[in-house]
């Protein structure tokens, strides 16, 4: 991060690149070769079904990263924007004659369009101050607007939603985008445009503005910025960015519901954004397919998902502030010195006897949740492909004992694995 | 007449139930700068609680006990958690107690499941205190607002009357000063914020029998509780307890009066478009006051919001 903003007047070409609008074409040059080529890996389905929900979620966390890590902004109400935009590009969908001379793929703007003026409006009056009173407001608005999705039906469908098919616009160079695999590509290119626009936005004196106005409100204002205006630039254009979001959700699953406003799709968004590091701008990438893998692996194993999902989100908060991407890039100055290695015995002595006692604890609550919640004389549990009565003492005692030993082991190597991550963040050879 | 006396009643109840929640929230935000997310999910943990002490030991026993666990755990979240992620600023501070939320209810239906549990009040209080035109108040409600004034006017001695009180105050407005005296700070805080959860706690056993005690029941008032706050200004007790009470009536009075749109729109003169069925509006022209009865907070803070943003009681903000 650091040698990104600090320039040596020295060398001309290092002078302007903190606002420069280049993009180092490498990593954008593989996620696009990635994109393009997943689906001859993934090919069934259910893989395009769970990569297209990945690729709208790695949107819209991008969006929402646009407010909570450049801007410093909280908002605990922003699905109501993607939701906003996603509504609006379902009734464009179901007036026929519009959609009937429109393609397909310029429907996300729409969606962009209509986010992006409901951001206009509540911009306008919640981006006054940042920190705690921005984040009741978002609140306030996002239970205002979900709620009104009951009563005012016209627009929002009351409780079961409105629903339109994405065939019946203008072929697109002959595609209806009726299969799966068309509406992949569309996903896929918005995913890659948008991830470029929002790049790129960061780049611009707007977005190294909010970058100040986030760590110093006062000494932003100071040097003749208002710390208001550039706070409200940035949600409109987060606000864009969901709407978006909203019109590809719309063209995939056909159906917007009430579900797609309320506050449990504004937590999860806060979720997915935090665990995958707000620090960086590949966090929220990372942390939406991260999650996305998590919730479809692990929904379909345990009833108890959201309770890890949630138990993991407060241990992110508690311990690895910088999320998932905080910690890979932590790793980048070791490696730059070359002592990467360093670190890689101790890391397994310390996490691999964690992974197993964390399994233990998971097994020990996945066995209290069947004891206290199976059907009567259901006593056959199943975990780790071996079937077992989770009413005898066996079980409980094997499942104690590896956690108590694996977390046990994780906790006597843990000093050790700390005196190699210092060893291996100084320079220089061994002191 | 006698109906607005019940609504009055029965308005009276929801807010105070909800000054009991805003009351610990104001506090703790004031003490720490941080909303508690999580407030509300103490609320629950309490009717939980009170509900499980209360199959083996009676209410009576719930009501003075499960406050207290409440108490203590939210003693522990401020000292284990919330100190420590203190030092990371206030929105990871939020984040957290958001995170906790979720957690909390998460747990309560590991360990309850997802029904409603049968908790009921207790049998002394199962009778009619008296009634008002044929519609009888429950004595169960009586004790609730008893219960609810008694602790506000405690909460208030003990606050402005007392030596501990007096140091909690100056340590809510110069913890450095009134360390160097010689006060454990972050042992008051912690202090506050126990007394806090706990008072939530109070709120939820004496809620749960009424409200329903459901995994849902900490989503339902929690947000209610922020918008509370907001509108009576952060930080101040007084703008929590006006607050809370305004929000109590408006809602009661908007369930019990069915008020059309329709007939407010035509009252201040604007005529009803003949063909209602296909115009765009019509939602908007069918809207009843029981129907928006439960938006009308949010509405209402977000005006506040607008046109008075440190709330009604709370100080200029910078």
């Amino acid at each position: 991060m650091s040698d990104q903003i600090t320039t040596d007047p020295s060398k001309p070409a290092q002078r302007m690149r903190a606002g420069s609008m280049t993009l180092t074409l490498g990593p954008w040059i593989v996620a696009a070769i990635l994109l393009a080529a997943l689906p001859f890996i993934f090919t069934s389905n259910s893989g395009l079904t769970i990569m297209n929900q990945m690729w709208i979620t790695v949107v819209f966390a991008l969006a929402y990263n646009m407010l909570l890590g450049q801007g410093g902004m909280l908002s605990f109400g922003h699905a109501v924007y993607a939701g906003v935009g996603g509504f609006a590009c379902m009734h464009i969908m179901n007036a026929s004659d519009f959609f009937a001379s429109m393609p397909l793929p310029l429907l996300p703007i729409f969606g962009g369009l209509f986010g992006m003026g409901l951001a206009l409006i509540v911009g306008a009056f919640s981006t006054r101050s940042a920190g705690t009173v921005f984040a009741m407001i978002s609140l306030g608005v996002g239970e205002l607007i979900a709620a009104c999705s009951v009563i005012i039906v016209a627009f929002f469908g009351g409780e079961e939603g409105i629903s339109g098919d994405r065939g019946e616009a203008l072929p697109f160079f002959g595609l209806n985008f009726w299969s799966q695999i068309e509406v992949y590509y569309l996903t896929a290119f918005w995913v890659f445009i948008s991830a470029v626009l929002m790049y790129l936005w960061s780049r611009t004196p707007v977005g190294r503005m909010a970058n100040a106005v986030r760590d110093n409100p006062e000494r932003a204002e100071f040097l003749g910025y208002s710390s208001r205006w550039v706070r409200f630039y940035s949600f409109v254009a987060s606000g864009f960015f969901a709407g978006v979001a909203g019109g590809l959700f719309a063209i995939n699953y056909e159906i917007l519901t009430e579900e797609n406003l309320n506050a449990a799709s504004s937590g999860v968004i806060l979720l997915v954004t935090f665990l995958g590091g707000v620090g960086f701008f590949f966090g929220p990438i990372l942390g939406a397919i991260v999650f996305t893998l998590v919730q479809t692996v692990l929904s379909l194993e345990t009833e108890l998902w959201a309770f890890y999902a949630g138990s993991l989100f407060v241990a992110t908060v508690m311990f690895f502030p910088g999320g998932l991407a905080g910690l890979i890039m932590m790793h980048v100055p070791p490696l730059r010195l070359g002592k990467l290695g360093v670190l890689t015995v101790p890391y397994i002595k310390t996490l691999i006897p964690a992974a197993i006692g964390i399994l233990g604890l998971c097994s020990l609550v996945e066995m209290t949740f069947h004891y206290r919640h199976a059907a009567t004389g259901d006593h056959e549990m199943t975990l780790f492909w071996t079937t077992f009565d989770s009413h005898t003492i066996l079980p409980w005692i094997i499942a104690g004992a590896v956690t108590l030993i694996g977390l046990g082991i994780a906790r006597t190597t843990a000093p050790a694995l700390k005196e190699a991550w210092n060893e291996a963040n100084t320079a220089g050879g061994k002191r | 007449m006698e109906l607005i006396l019940v609504n009055l009643i029965d308005g009276l109840v929801t807010g105070l139930l909800l000054f009991m929640l805003s009351a610990g929230l104001t506090l703790i935000f004031s003490m720490m700068g941080v909303l508690n997310f999580a407030h509300a999910s103490f609320y629950m943990l309490g009717a939980y609680f009170g509900y499980q002490i209360s199959l083996a030991l009676g209410f009576w026993v719930a009501l003075l006990v499960a406050p207290v666990i409440v108490g203590i755990a939210g003693a522990g979240v401020e000292r284990y958690g919330l100190r420590r992620v203190h030092q990371y600023g206030h929105v990871p501070e939020l984040i957290f107690t958001f995170g906790l939320a979720l957690l909390i209810e998460e747990l309560v239906q590991f360990i309850w499941g997802k029904n409603q549990m049968p908790f009921n009040g207790p049998e002394v209080l199962n009778f009619t205190a008296f009634a008002i035109a044929g519609n009888s108040i429950p004595a169960y409600k009586i004790f609730m607002i008893f219960i609810s004034i008694s602790i506000f006017m405690g909460l208030l001695y003990i606050l402005t009357k007392t030596r501990v009180g007096m140091i909690i105050q100056a340590a809510l407005s110069y913890p450095r000063t009134v360390e160097a005296l010689g006060h454990n700070v972050p042992l008051i805080f912690m202090g506050v914020f126990g007394v806090g959860t706990a008072l939530a706690g109070v709120a939820g056993v004496i809620a749960g029998p009424v409200l329903g005690t459901f995994p849902g029941m900490a989503f339902v008032l929690g947000s209610i509780v922020f918008v509370t706050i907001v509108i009576g200004g952060l930080g101040s007790l007084w703008g929590a307890l006006v607050a809370s009470l305004l929000i109590g009536w408006i809602t009661t009075f908007a369930k019990s009066y069915n008020v059309e749109m329709e007939a407010v729109l035509n009252g201040i003169g604007i005529a009803t478009p003949d063909d209602l069925s296909e115009n765009l509006f019509r939602d908007f022209w069918a809207l009843t006051s029981p129907q928006i009865a439960d938006i009308l907070p949010y509405i209402l803070m977000v005006l506040i919001l607008i046109f008075r943003p440190q709330g009604l009681f709370g100080k200029r903000q910078s």
